[in-house]
């Protein structure tokens, strides 16, 4: 049910207090997005560098989060190691209903702890554990061992890091449960900078329903329309993977550090070679009946005498993407391999993949030596990339400390710059054209989830700078509403706008349901404010070169709609941030 | 007489839908536990999940069990449940052999009346409505 007030937990590691705090702003801020920058903005320290202990690291739910099905995710907001500006990530599995069921609606962690820890909390349990023995541990270790030592399976969250979150790691994730992460901007470093391994979250409690059938009818309504209509099919059959084969044709799928946008290869990784070759089952988040979590299996002869193991792994399109295409692996199963790796190291997978591209393209044109790197780089050897995750989550020498920090970091140190395939942070899988690099680039989660600009250029629309740009701003506005209740997006077209404020009605939450557009509008700009806090400033951000030089269906980039676009959104956004 | 069988767990994607429906519908409420039948990972994601719920023992050990007659034996197995009578003892709970059992903080106890509420929400049919053989 809708209340008054936000309840909060905050969390300090240093003194081991806890406290739990009623916040008002319900109504102007929603949840999610809106309650994480809230939040962000009131904890924050900006003068203070993103590792120092003050600096919080939050994780929000949204007013329908388990009340409604696909309200399945939780955002998680941190100064970023990348950049040491206001940062937020989403997950799903089961950390969204985890963190109702306690009882909260975000979770706010200052402070350091001394020793390296997991966070223990529920409805009626906060507790830290000493967890020395968990620290070097990879991700998946982690979580097995976790799993025996806490009670509640199956109605619990555990969030945890690998090495490269205990190396502070730009590119660290947080792997959340199995096969889900708040991958980006290096929410993994931030909690390997508190020492704390884990945090284990217990859905132990339970909350009250509306009286009458209203909200029941309602909830079959639309669970119906979710799972009866093809509406979200894309997702549970082939998964995101199906844009593999999709983005190739159109000459905008990135290979081998975005050298090319096509390839013939592509036979060996579409979504189809892995749902027919590797795709042993589904798997869904808490509350989510569509199940577009796609886990591949690789077995792996280790003894002449037929001796297998085999190995589970998640894939996504854009995990295929990094560690396929971008490393020029043409064959599923050593994409699934080196995902794997990517897994166990707790790296973000995007950022891992684009900055081993770099490297190797780096290594290729001598930018970088072969004693630097401590190790050989060509396309297309998973072998060598397997080690190389190991290098770069391991941060084991001065080249790969240096890229654990971002690979515009290495090339500032190194060059290298003109082809670091960098929009902010390392790119995402769609070289689409001009308004995706702008978007991407000077993006507030420097990400394809921002707006849906891939879509944009797909559509043909022609070059006009003014209608990009309202596009850029007024998706964003669409989707902060949904990342704010915190639905997966992959639902964003049964949840529109009328089905939202039916159900924030039917929870007690009129005043909102009626607020919706002028709370959407604030906290895009709220969210541009906590970034602006940190120092941003999006007339600084530059688009490398490579991006100029790619070719796709549409032909070059063409650099003169791009600076256009690039100004004109620029400029917009510091409207946002209350900058002009 | 009806039983509810989860009969094709293999096929479970552990999304809860089943659980969150006995939930709301049977008892009222948004929970994870508070349920007939719970879903659990049996070790991770990796190895798939299990359903615990109501076997339909007959004799049922937890109205045996139960001192006020809040769960009585139901004709064809399993138990019905009458919440008025309960003082939140735990009896039930302690004599399921198979867990099925769950108590909330306050001692309430929730165990499926194979009313089949659940059924429906199952994306993947691993739920089935069966009627009674004999
Ligand atoms: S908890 Fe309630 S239902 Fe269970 S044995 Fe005691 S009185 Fe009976
Ligand atoms: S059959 Fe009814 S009581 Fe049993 S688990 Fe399903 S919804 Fe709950
Ligand atoms: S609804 Fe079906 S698929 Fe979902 S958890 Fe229950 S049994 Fe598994």
């Amino acid at each position: 049910m809708i209340t008054e007030n936000f309840r909060i937990l905050e969390v300090n590691l240093t003194t081991g207090r806890s406290a739990i705090r009623n916040v008002p702003g319900v109504e102007t801020v929603l949840g999610g997005s809106g309650l994480a920058a809230k939040l962000h903005m009131e904890y924050s320290r900006p003068g203070l560098a993103w590792d120092d202990p003050s600096q919080p690291l939050v994780f929000a739910i949204g007013p329908l989060t388990g009340f409604f099905p696909l309200m399945s995710k939780t955002v998680c907001a941190f100064t970023s190691p990348l950049h040491g500006q206001y940062a937020e990530s989403h997950a799903g599995a089961r950390s969204a209903l985890a963190l109702r069921f306690a009882g909260i609606d975000a979770l706010v962690i200052i402070g350091k702890a001394e020793r390296p820890t997991v966070l223990h909390l529920g409805a009626n349990v906060i507790e830290f554990m000493e967890a020395g023995y968990l620290w070097g541990k990879d991700a998946l270790t982690t979580g097995k061992l976790l799993r025996r030592i806490l009670k509640g399976s199956g109605h619990r969250t555990i969030m945890r890091i690998g090495p490269a979150g205990e190396n502070k790691s730009a590119m660290a994730c947080i792997n959340v449960d199995t096969y889900r992460h708040f991958g980006r901007l290096g929410g993994g470093g931030v909690m390997g900078a508190k020492n704390l391994k884990a945090i284990a979250v217990e859905g132990n409690g339970s909350c009250e329903l509306p009286q009458g059938k209203e909200y029941s009818a309602l909830f079959a309504d639309i669970f119906r329309k979710l799972t009866d209509t093809d509406m979200m099919r894309k997702y549970h059959n082939l998964g995101t993977a199906s844009n593999l084969e999709a983005l190739n044709e159109l000459k905008a799928l990135p290979w081998r550090n975005l050298q090319a946008t096509s390839d013939p290869g592509i036979v060996g990784i579409t979504g189809e070679r892995f749902a027919d070759d590797t795709l042993l089952r589904n798997a869904a988040c808490s509350g989510c009946p569509v199940g577009c979590i796609h886990i591949g299996f690789v077995r792996e002869k280790f003894h002449k005498d037929n001796q297998y193991l085999y190995r589970q792994v998640g894939y996504d399109y854009e995990p295929i993407f990094a560690t396929g295409s971008m490393l020029g692996l043409t064959h599923a199963p050593d994409v699934l391999t080196v995902m794997d790796e990517v897994e166990k190291a707790g790296l973000d997978v995007m950022s891992g993949g684009v900055a081993l591209a770099w490297a190797t393209e780096a290594l290729e044109k001598g930018v970088v030596t072969r004693e630097q790197t401590g190790i050989d780089l060509r396309f297309g050897d998973a072998q060598g990339y397997m080690r190389a995750v190991h290098m770069l989550g391991g941060a084991v020498n001065d080249f790969w400390r240096t890229l654990a920090g971002g690979t515009m970091a290495a090339a500032a140190r190194y060059g290298g710059g003109d082809f670091a395939c960098v929009l902010g942070q390392e790119m995402a899988g769609y070289a689409t054209g001009e308004v995706f690099y702008v978007a991407q680039g000077l993006g507030l989660r420097h990400s394809h989830l921002d707006t849906g600009a891939y879509t944009y250029d797909q559509s043909k629309a022609p070059k006009d700078v003014d209608k990009a740009l309202a596009f850029l701003l007024e998706d964003e506005r669409e989707r902060v509403i949904l990342t704010s209740m915190v639905s997966c997006l992959f639902a964003r077209k049964v949840y529109d706008p009328e089905t939202l404020r039916q159900c924030l009605t039917v929870l007690g939450g009129q005043a909102l349901a009626d607020g919706l557009d002028q709370a959407a509008a604030r906290i895009q700009k709220l969210r541009w404010q906590a970034r602006a806090a940190g120092g941003y400033d999006p007339m600084n951000v530059r688009i490398p070169k490579r991006f100029l030089e790619v070719e796709t269906w549409k032909g070059r980039t063409d650099p003169q709609y791009l600076e256009e676009l690039r100004l004109a959104y620029a400029g917009a956004i510091r409207e946002m941030c209350g900058q002009d | 007489m009806k039983h509810l069988v989860a009969s094709r767990m293999e096929r479970c994607i552990g999304c809860h839908s089943c659980s969150l429906a006995c939930a709301r519908l049977v008892h009222k409420c948004l929970s994870w536990e508070n349920a007939g039948i719970r879903i659990l990972s049996s070790g991770g994601l990796s190895t798939g999940f299990t359903a615990k719920l109501c076997l339909v023992c007959d004799p049922a050990p937890c109205a045996a069990a139960c001192p006020t007659g809040s769960l009585k034996q139901r004709k064809g197995g399993g138990v019905t449940q009458n919440k008025k009578l309960c003082i939140q003892c735990g009896k039930c709970a302690a004599a399921c052999p198979v867990d099925a059992i769950a108590q909330d903080r306050q001692g309430n106890p929730y165990v499926c009346i194979h009313c089949g509420s659940c059924v429906e929400f199952c994306p993947h049919d691993c739920l089935e409505l069966r009627e009674a053989e004999g």
